[in-house]
């Protein structure tokens, strides 16, 4: 750290100073030396292979806390010097006072609570009118006090009154933040309240489709909530920290297949466990974290915890893998190349199931395929099929499927799906279905204008697309400039609405 | 349900491909089944190569850069796995045709099917003109409205109204809707576009909105060219005798895959297509679907 860098931090141009203040933190906390760690875990840090995700040299906050919001409103908090809730609006403005006391990574709380079984108690005999008055004032007080993308409320699987008015009012104002999860449950979930999430998705890109019956099995249905960017954690709990492991770079030392299964990967396991172990025991031993009221009053346990063990970089793993075995198929694309993505993922569920942490769920971490940041370059995010590259949607789905059994805490794949689905909704429902039938824990999609558009019932060749490239690039600026034009709105807000977890550092 | 015991599970189609996701051939997610041959020659036409079967002259076979095209008993043979996708066959095809189709039977398609369900809302026929392969629809069609597991797919057929009334009649029992082109509206322009006459294309469209199984009728704006503009008052009128929800849905004609004297038209930008579907907006009463794209 150096002067001129704090320096530039204060003038910079283009943070608010609450934005600066975070940064000039961040700079702080790691001016202070490192944790201590093995020799080897230094040097795996160093050479990319392991990423601590920026968190900090010294942690004194988890990454991700998920408060009890519904025990909260119950019991009112003594700390704070609230009484418990009585009606809505109580309710709402406890929930909002709350929010400013709960830490995480980026300082603002990444989960907002499972808002309609936390405010289903109190709505008395408000009419659906005044509950949609409610819950937009709500929302937009939200997007504009706590700007991060991150940021996430949960809804579903039953159907209720809050579940489709937050639906409907986050539609309608089309926000950054919060990000939203609804969650399915086949047997509980009608098709027309799905419909419904599924037709948002064509609007707004959200909400999350989670797939509620196994999420809750792998907390034992003791309460979990999805937070952030699709990291599914026990509710009243959350994520001590992440780490993560570059599966590229483990793939480029080894000599061969066997040798990454056998001998690479397991060692570089146990390192990513000293790295963990040792940070967590920070947070919980000496940052007095759990000193505090959320754990005192009983929003959190401690032992509800657990530390996030992340992989990304399985596509070009996969590919290194099989280059190395000069075998020419791909990720994604060939079933022995899936294949053998499949049986990374268990390995790691193996080694993370089977290894004790010093602080962790049931004594463990919990396995994670991570979503990326920023900084991450020819790298694909967790077990995601490279952009670019990506097959049709359901394809997509049956090539990655069967890692998705092995991330307890969360698996990030996005589905790409081209405009057309806008005029066509009942598709994306048809997607969306499909995918959490065949197993997926969690459904994401990206409507995305795609100048590869197949026109109305005509095939078009690829080879043609390529052909009018040239053409086709000219217009297509004045294409994409119509889509910004119409974006304006989200493009000028950008620098409000922060995503400090994809830049989780200060860069000039 | 229909009972299975009728069916004829070995009747094969020509397919030139197959697509497990589409959100522009019908209602929902559809898995889309491009069958070989037409029997219009439209100077408009996307894909020429879906047109003529391949009739194994092997002037494609030399174009191959991976092997792929072989010639095996005086027929050219396509291997798909060493295919890269390069298109040159086509390219260099003299013929409107492609080499690069697969021959499927009703079981086959079924097996597919099976393993797509979850995501589908149904299966739609498109081409080339898939009617020309009639009785493999009907067994198809048939098939999956008799297997319990598939029997909720929605079937729908892409078409160019060509087939005759008595054709219809056969397919009507098993589908559920159809996408019909009406290419121009004079029956001279229509034949000069296309090859073929239109009175048998509007008998067709009346007979399907007739048994309720029209879902949506396409008009190809070619701005210049064809006479959907100039003719847009008796085009309207003739519309509206059609039932409010069947869909009107406007192409525009741009240059992808076109060959030949097509790619010296001027392609229909994003302004004209308003300008017309403005024009056919106030006379119709109710909205029309645009292209999303143009290039």
């Amino acid at each position: 750290m150096t002067q001129a860098r704090l320096y530039s931090i204060i003038t910079d141009k283009n943070l608010s100073a609450k934005q600066k203040s975070q940064y000039l933190a961040l700079e702080a906390e790691a001016s202070l030396p490192y944790l201590d760690i093995e020799t080897k875990t230094q040097q795996a840090i160093d050479a990319g292979i392991i990423c601590d995700m920026f968190e900090g040299h010294a942690p004194f906050k988890p990454r991700y806390v998920l408060p009890d919001y519904g025990k909260f409103l119950a019991q009112g908090s003594e700390y704070l010097e609230l009484d418990a809730a009585n009606n809505f609006d109580e309710a709402l403005n406890l929930l909002t006072i709350l929010y400013h006391h709960v830490p995480s990574v980026t300082s603002i709380p990444v989960y907002l609570g499972q808002l309609d079984t936390v405010l289903m108690p109190y709505i008395g005999d408000l009419s659906e009118q005044q509950i949609y008055q409610k819950i937009k004032l709500f929302w937009i007080m939200l997007d504009r006090t706590l700007p991060d993308a991150f940021m996430h409320v949960n809804i579903g699987p039953t159907d209720n009154i809050i579940c489709r008015t937050i639906l409907a009012v986050d539609a309608e104002l089309k926000q950054i933040a919060p990000n939203l999860t609804f969650m399915y449950d086949e047997k509980v979930t009608p098709d027309d309240l799905l419909r419904q999430a599924t037709n948002n998705i064509c609007v707004c890109s959200k909400p999350h489709i989670a797939n509620y019956p196994l999420h809750a099995k792998a907390y034992d249905n003791s309460g979990f909530g999805i937070v952030s960017c699709y990291n599914s954690l026990p509710l009243g709990g959350g994520s001590n920290t992440l780490v993560r492991l570059n599966l590229k770079e483990v793939a480029k030392k080894a000599q061969h297949k066997a040798d990454f299964i056998d001998t690479v990967l397991p060692e570089y396991c146990r390192i990513m466990f000293d790295l963990i172990d040792v940070r967590s025991a920070f947070l919980h031993e000496k940052s007095n974290f759990f000193n505090s009221f959320l754990n005192t009053e009983g929003l959190i346990a401690e032992n509800r915890f657990a530390p996030m063990f992340g992989i990304y970089g399985m596509a070009e793993a996969v590919n290194i893998l099989m280059e190395k075995e000069d075998n020419k198929a791909r990720y994604g694309h060939d079933d022995i190349a899936n294949q053998l993505g499949h049986t990374i993922s268990k390995l790691l569920s193996e080694i993370v199931a089977t290894t004790d942490v010093k602080y962790g769920y049931h004594g463990k971490a919990l396995l994670h395929a991570q979503g990326g940041i920023s900084l991450d370059k020819d790298v694909t995010p967790g077990v995601r099929i490279p952009y670019g590259s990506e097959p049709d949607p359901v394809a997509y789905v049956q090539a990655t499927v069967a890692h998705h059994q092995y991330y307890t805490s969360g698996i990030s794949d996005i589905l790409t799906i081209d405009e057309t689905v806008k005029a066509n909704p009942l598709a994306m429902f048809n997607l969306a279905k499909g995918a959490l039938k065949s197993g997926y824990r969690e459904f994401t999609a990206n409507v995305a204008s795609n100048d590869l558009v197949r026109v109305t019932g005509y095939m078009v060749k690829l080879s043609d697309i390529a052909k009018f490239d040239a053409q086709g690039s000219r217009t297509n600026t004045t294409f994409l400039g119509a889509e910004a034009a119409k974006n304006t709105a989200i493009l000028k807000r950008k620098p409000r609405v922060a995503a400090l977890e994809t830049s989780p550092s200060y860069v000039e | 349900m229909l009972q299975s015991d009728t069916i004829n599970f070995d009747k094969k189609g020509i397919i030139s491909k197959i697509l497990t996701f589409s959100c522009v051939d019908g209602p929902g997610n559809r898995l889309v089944i491009f069958l070989q041959g037409c029997n219009f020659d439209c100077i408009s036409c996307h894909n020429p190569h879906t047109i003529n079967h391949c009739d194994h002259c092997a002037d494609c076979v030399a174009s191959c850069p991976t092997g792929a095209l072989t010639v095996e008993n005086n027929k050219v043979k396509w291997r798909q796995a060493l295919c890269s996708g390069c298109d040159k066959c086509i390219d260099i095809c003299p013929s409107k045709s492609t080499p690069k189709t697969s021959s499927y039977s009703v079981r086959q398609l079924l097996e597919l099917l099976t393993q797509h369900r979850h995501f589908l809302n149904g299966i739609t026929v498109s081409g080339g003109e898939s009617t020309l392969q009639l009785a493999f629809l009907v067994e198809l069609f048939k098939a999956v409205k008799a297997n319990a597991a598939l029997s909720h797919l929605s079937c729908y057929v892409d078409s160019n109204g060509s087939l005759s009334e008595q054709g219809w009649n056969k397919l009507l029992p098993y589908i559920d809707g159809t996408m019909i082109d009406l290419k121009a509206w004079q029956n001279a322009t229509h034949l000069w576009l296309v090859g073929r006459g239109n009175h048998r294309v509007m008998q067709t469209i009346n007979q399907l909105a007739a048994h309720n199984k029209l879902y949506e009728v396409r008009l190809l704006y070619i701005p210049g060219k064809t006479d959907l503009l100039s003719e847009i008052d008796a085009l309207c009128e003739y519309l509206n005798t059609l039932p409010q929800q069947v869909i009107i849905r406007l192409n525009a004609f741009q240059h992808h895959g076109v060959i030949g004297e097509g790619l010296t038209w001027d392609k229909c930008s994003e302004q004209q297509m308003l300008m017309f579907s403005k024009k056919l907006v106030a006379r119709l009463g109710r909205e029309v679907l645009l292209p999303s794209v143009y290039t």
